[in-house]
């Protein structure tokens, strides 16, 4: 119940803040580190919306508390930005696909996408489907989504993965 | 939808957490993947005082071939299960399973020994486990004991652990013997990665002659807990896999079962697609057996 | 103005990347969840745990004593300071309040709110109130509501029924009787809504020293701003919406009323900013925002060829314990009510029932998605009554593409359309014999596959006269939408729209009609949303009218602003406007392109050189335009024919579709669709709505349903409950387009917004009834739950 402190590494750049044990690593990025790019969906594991990278593998943020992630590494939306804030290569394709539409689950579909190119540099369709089927969109029905992160997958390749 | 307050301890060893069981009771949970605790406990249906996490815990994690067995340690991610070239190879039923359980992003966190604690009647792996009948190793401050899978599960979500004991790790044996080997898991839900409403997994061995020496056949979903059906093994046992073999097994099916009614399926729709999933799951396993060479794994 | 369907176009219709994406992608959009101003207050709500309750005492002191808690507010302290809140029906023994006043009528419904330092100490704070309830039966099953002796939700109406009309359009009698065949069927769509993933939440903060509630909401509602005013008893003047706020996800039911009510009322009683933001299980249980829960008993009258010449339909819909504006869904499908079908007269009876659920909103369509459902299963039961193709019934009942306008029975006259033509595209892209044969391939193989097909209409533009063929007292005629452009001194050019956006793509909408008008490069273009008191007349994004009403707004401001502009350089070139030509923003003289007045130069005369400005010309740059819908604006005749939405878009669906035989699993294969929403102005937005659109009515047709018990309680009250699509579930959709221009628009452009979502819960349910039909059953029932098929193909076999 006692507030802890907690460090962790957040897009390339060490964070420190303070969090009671219960504050969900959602919470604590969105409201102690001011990351407002993960969103709140449902927060009991569902829709997907808050998914992060944590040590390099796509997880609900809402199911984890911020004092389990001291000391780990912590990807969110805003760390797939170029170093100079522009949009990253998988940002631009769901761009060039309007992978979205409202954006709110944009983030995590994102996240989760990143992840698959990561581990799996030419996904066919039923990757595609696997790696973003924890993921619920309610506005694209998907399929630019699909477009987005094919679109993604050949960018990814013609910059050598 | 925030927890209530807590409070978190980070246990370094077993140990560390069996102490801290023992000296907070019931008070106390173990948070592993979290997958399902953290839900409960944002919507305050879970309230326990302490956390004791197990994450950190290098002897808890780890999947390995043994003499009688693979041995999966508790907290070994249900990711890095469904990644294993041990259980690709030697539990293949367990790999058939893992792909349902959850989504890829809850797979990362969600732990093997997690889903087997919690012992919901619809979770893939405790039904893998029971098929394959699993042995559970519980420690607690100064004593550790072994349990088999069948009559750990006591009712949906109730299990013989004792409050002060922690899952270690989740022995599943292997077959022994010649003969060819087949697998088959199903299951039905609403959406690809929800719990199942019914689940089935089956396990057979076959002769030369195509005669099944043995068989495991399991059902989750459709009574409190996942559990084999052995009056549909035995109907099995002897036989070509052939229709009038199957029907019997749908009639021990049928007598075994004793589903509930839910918002998403009645009992009688559990009664009916138990017995439906029970023979695609043995026509699957039939199916892989006699394409398989004598003596392969599993 | 650009003439409709002009193929000379060099922005609209063409593949352009839409300007709100990059601030989506890169998490930067700025969602209210993401508002929290220094000092921000926190609300939680605690829910009746009784579908009908009486509520005796509430005990607040331990919840009032809890460090970090502000205030705990019940129902009652609140309604000695707020008025009810606005409904749609004029209702005034059905009140309507954020809390519950003396009696909890749905099990969810807010009894008292917390505010406190942390939303999780608010939740602590829940846990120690303590409210004594006499509980009582409740009132669930629609039609037995409507009976004599049910008991009363709302005791002081004196009666479960809000509303009960009778339409009749044209010689039904006679048509009935004429007739070579009749059919009578029942169908029923679930009580399902469309959920965005980003709850309702709301920030407001009064602030004291300029006597303004500022808000800050993920809202999509007309009159908003007047809703709050009113019920917070304040000056309209004194509300200020902020209309920037990205909203994630609407469809029609982002209509937080009784959220900012409360969350207002406590921002001035604590003198903070007050946040409320609905977590998941409010959201679902307890933010009346479900959609329409509707019975149809209808009857066709049709030809021996299978011509439809009249209709008989019965609607009761269930609003749950708080219509707010639901009811008015059973009123806008009139647009519509023949679909797109030449059908000679209509009978329309439609009954809005109160129950102890969960309050009703309008959701994606306002009606018109389960009306279609209607409509397209009549049509399968004509077909197959008489053995004759799907296809061949539709195209004999279509109204032919030289009918237009055609009016309907219930007076509303449709610009455009041909749906033949359209009908023809689909089964090209579907390789409709192929799919057939793909289907009886699946049946040989044992497995029941079905194709479905509906053919419907998206009603675009909205107009609220259905509000007052229900309720007189809304003689309301006017629905506008108002864009200014301004430009700079430097020539740059900004828009201003007066609402909010959810997804819908209204900053490239705007950029690309003002670039194609002005010849500027839509990217240079940028559009900003106006809070309410600095803002411009809007409706907001309701009824599939963006297109049409603010994109007309923005052509018309453009024609504004461009003959300013022809005015300047005609003053100083010395020529009539009628010897200029615009060309790229520089004037230039029609004889001598030599001689010319460039943008800048214009722009810098305009902002700096009154002596330069021909007179009677204000100095500046801008100008404001206001769309009122085209065509509409009248009252109903004697026998309520009116002009309703002005636009009509079309489209044809064609799902395949396997059901596993031993579990009732429905797998859709394939998904085709062919529409026809005029000119398209953005060709992704367009693809994006349509199957977006799809998958919601995949939803609906197949997984959601807010599900009750029969003694009341709320059994869908998570999202492993309440079952929202995947991507596994929806397959690859397959989209073609076909264009009738609307005559009635600044360039063509219908409306496409409700999308998919009006045609794929009949495409759906006609696909699973082919399936089932050579079985001889039906299922007219959605959601059509696995369990639901399973039980209708094998129920009989055992026990």
């Amino acid at each position: 119940m006692k507030p802890r402190k907690i460090t962790l590494e957040v897009n390339g750049r060490v964070r420190s803040a303070t969090a009671e044990p219960r504050l969900t690593l959602l919470d604590f990025l969105r409201y102690a580190l001011n990351l407002t790019g993960t969103h709140m969906g449902c927060e009991h594991g569902v829709c997907g919306a808050c998914t992060v990278m944590f040590d390099g593998l796509a997880v609900r943020s809402c199911l984890i508390y911020a004092v389990q992630a001291d000391g780990h590494d912590v990807t969110t939306v805003e760390g797939l930005c170029n170093g100079d804030g522009t949009p990253g290569p998988i940002q631009e394709a769901f761009q060039d696909a309007h992978g979205l539409q409202c954006g709110y689950c944009t983030p995590g579909m994102l996240i989760s996408a990143q992840a698959l190119l990561q581990s799996t540099p030419d996904p066919s369709d039923d990757e595609i489907r696997e790696a973003l089927g924890g993921n619920l969109c309610r506005c694209t029905g998907y399929a630019q989504i699909i477009d987005a992160v094919r679109l993604a997958a050949v960018s990814f390749q013609g910059a050598g993965g | 939808m925030k927890a209530a307050p807590f409070e978190y301890f980070v246990a370094d060893s077993i140990d560390e957490v069996t102490t801290g069981l023992a000296d907070s009771g019931e008070e106390a949970t173990i948070i592993a993947g979290g997958q399902t605790l953290v839900p409960l406990m944002a919507m305050r249906l879970a309230r326990p005082a302490l956390l004791i996490d197990v994450n950190g815990i290098g002897d808890l994690q780890g999947i390995d071939l043994l003499a009688g067995g693979v041995r999966i340690k508790a907290c070994t991610r249900q990711s890095d299960a469904l990644k294993s070239t041990i259980i690709g190879e030697r539990l293949p039923l367990l790999a058939k399973a893992l792909p349902y359980v959850g989504h890829a992003q809850t797979r990362n966190r969600g732990t093997v020994g997690g889903s087997i604690a919690l012992g919901d009647p619809a979770a893939e792996i405790p039904l893998v486990a029971t098929a394959l009948d699993a042995r559970i190793t519980l420690v607690k401050k100064g004593n550790s004991r072994e349990l088999s899978i069948h009559g750990f599960y006591q009712g949906p979500m109730m299990t013989s652990r004792e409050p002060d004991e922690c899952i270690t790790e989740i022995l599943f044996p292997q077959w022994q013997g010649e003969g060819r080997r087949g697998t088959g898991f199903q299951e039905v839900s609403l959406r690809h990665g929800d719990f199942a409403i019914v689940a089935a997994a089956a396990q057979i061995s076959v002769g030369e002659d195509g005669v099944c020496a043995r068989a495991s056949v399991a059902l989750g979903g459709v009574s409190g807990t996942p559990f084999r059906i052995s009056a549909a093994e035995d109907a099995l046992r002897g036989t070509m896999i052939d229709d009038p073999a199957l029907r019997a097994v749908a009639n021990a099916v049928d007598q075994a079962v004793d589903p509930q009614s839910d918002l998403h399926a009645s009992a009688s729709y559990r009664r009916r697609v138990a017995k439906v999933l029970v023979e695609r799951v043995i026509r699957e396993a039939a199916r892989e057996a006699a394409n398989h060479a004598a003596g392969d794994a599993p | 103005m650009s003439e409709p369907g002009r193929s000379n176009l060099v922005h609209i219709s063409r593949k352009r990347r839409v300007k709100e994406d990059k601030r989506f992608v890169s998490g930067t959009g700025c969602y209210v969840q993401d508002v929290v101003p220094a000092g921000t207050k926190h609300v939680a709500v605690l829910p009746s745990p009784y579908p009908r309750a009486r509520i005796l005492s509430i005990d607040l002191e331990r919840a009032v004593a809890l460090d970090g808690v502000n205030a705990v507010v019940t129902g009652e302290e609140l309604a000695e300071h707020t008025a009810p809140l606005p409904q749609g029906l004029n209702l005034p023994n059905v009140v309507w309040r954020p809390l519950a006043v003396g009696m909890a009528r749905y099990a969810g419904e807010w009894v008292v709110a917390v505010a406190a330092d942390s939303v999780h100490i608010a939740e602590d704070a829940l846990d120690l109130i303590e409210v004594e309830y006499d509980p009582l039966p409740a009132i669930i099953d629609p039609e037995l509501a409507m009976s004599e002796d049910a008991p009363l939700v709302h005791p002081e109406h004196g009666s479960n029924i809000l509303y009960s009309g009778v339409f009749t359009w044209g010689p039904v009698a006679e048509d009935f009787e004429a007739a070579d065949h009749q059919l009578t069927f029942r169908a029923r769509w679930g009580r399902s809504s469309t959920v965005p993933i980003e709850t309702f939440g709301v920030l407001a903060a009064w602030r004291e020293g300029t006597d303004t509630l500022e808000i800050w909401a993920s809202i999509q509602m007309p009159k908003y701003a007047e809703q709050i005013a009113h019920a917070l008893r304040i000056p309209l003047n004194s509300v200020n919406v902020h209309n920037d706020v990205d909203v994630g996800g609407a469809y029609g039911v982002k209509r937080g009323i009784k959220h900012t009510v409360l969350a207002g009322y406590l921002s001035r009683k604590l003198g903070a900013p007050v946040r409320l933001i609905e977590d998941r299980l409010v959201n679902l249980a307890g933010g009346d925002a479900h959609g329409p829960d509707r019975i149809f008993d209808t009857e066709v009258a049709f030809t021996k060829e299978g011509i439809i010449t009249s209709l008989k339909i019965r609607a009761i819909d269930d609003a749950g314990a708080y219509p707010g504006r639901g009811p008015y869904q059973l009123a806008k499908p009139i647009t519509a009510i023949t679909g797109p079908y030449r059908i000679n007269s209509v009978h329309y009876e439609a009954i809005s029932i109160t129950t102890n659920k969960t309050g009703q909103v309008p959701v994606r369509g306002f009606g018109q998605a389960p009306t279609n459902f209607m409509l397209e299963t009549a049509v399968d039961k004509v077909a197959m009554q008489l053995g004759i193709d799907r296809l061949e019934v539709r195209r004999r009942n279509f109204i032919r593409s030289d009918e237009f306008p055609y009016t309907i029975p219930s007076g509303t006259a449709y610009d455009s359309g041909d749906y033949h033509a359209v009908l023809e595209k689909l089964l090209d892209l579907a390789d409709y014999d192929g799919l057939i044969q793909t289907r009886d391939q699946r049946r040989s193989e044992g497995m029941l596959a079905g194709v479905g097909i509906a053919t419907c209409l998206e009603p675009s533009g909205g107009n609220t006269m259905f509000e007052y063929l229900m309720n007189p007292a809304a003689e309301i005629t006017t629905f506008m939408e108002a864009c200014q452009v301004r430009v700079d001194a430097q020539g740059g050019i900004t828009a201003i729209m007066g609402t909010s956006g959810a997804g819908q793509g209204h900053e490239t909408l705007v950029a690309t009609i003002l670039g194609e008008e002005l010849e500027f490069d839509p990217e240079d273009i940028r559009v900003i949303h106006a809070d309410s008191l600095a803002g411009l007349p809007t409706l907001a994004p309701v009824a599939s009218r963006m297109a049409i009403m603010l994109g007309g707004a923005a052509a018309g401001a453009a024609q504004k602003l461009k003959d300013r502009v022809m005015r300047i350089a005609a003053h100083n070139l010395g020529i009539p406007i009628t010897g200029l030509e615009y060309s790229g923003g520089t004037v230039f003289d029609r004889a001598d392109h030599a001689r010319k007045l460039s943008w800048q130069e214009i722009c810098f005369i305009a902002h700096n050189q009154i002596h330069k400005i021909p007179e009677g010309l204000e100095p500046g740059l801008q100008a404001i335009h206001v769309f009122q819908v085209p065509g509409g604006g009248q009252l109903p005749d004697d026998q309520n024919r009116v002009q309703l939405y002005p636009c009509f878009a079309f489209q044809a669906h064609i799902p395949l579709i396997e059901i596993d035989p031993g579990t009732g699993k429905v797998t859709i294969v394939a998904y085709f669709i062919a529409h026809d929403c005029g000119t398209i102005i953005n060709p992704d937005i367009v693809r994006g709505m349509v199957i977006g659109g799809v998958a919601q009515g995949i939803g609906v047709a197949l997984y959601e349903k807010f599900a009750y018990t029969p003694d009341g309680q709320f059994i869908s009250g998570t999202f492993a409950d309440y079952v929202l699509p995947s991507v596994f579930e929806i397959p690859y959709v397959q989209v073609t387009e076909h264009c009738t221009p609307s005559p009635l628009t600044s360039h063509g452009q219908k409306g496409t917004g409700e999308g998919g979502y009006l045609g794929a819960p009949a495409a759906i349910a006609s696909a699973v009834n082919d399936a089932l039909a050579p079985r001889g059953l039906s299922l007219h029932e959605l959601p059509m739950a696995m369990a639901d098929i399973e039980e209708l193909l094998n129920g009989g076999d055992s026990i």
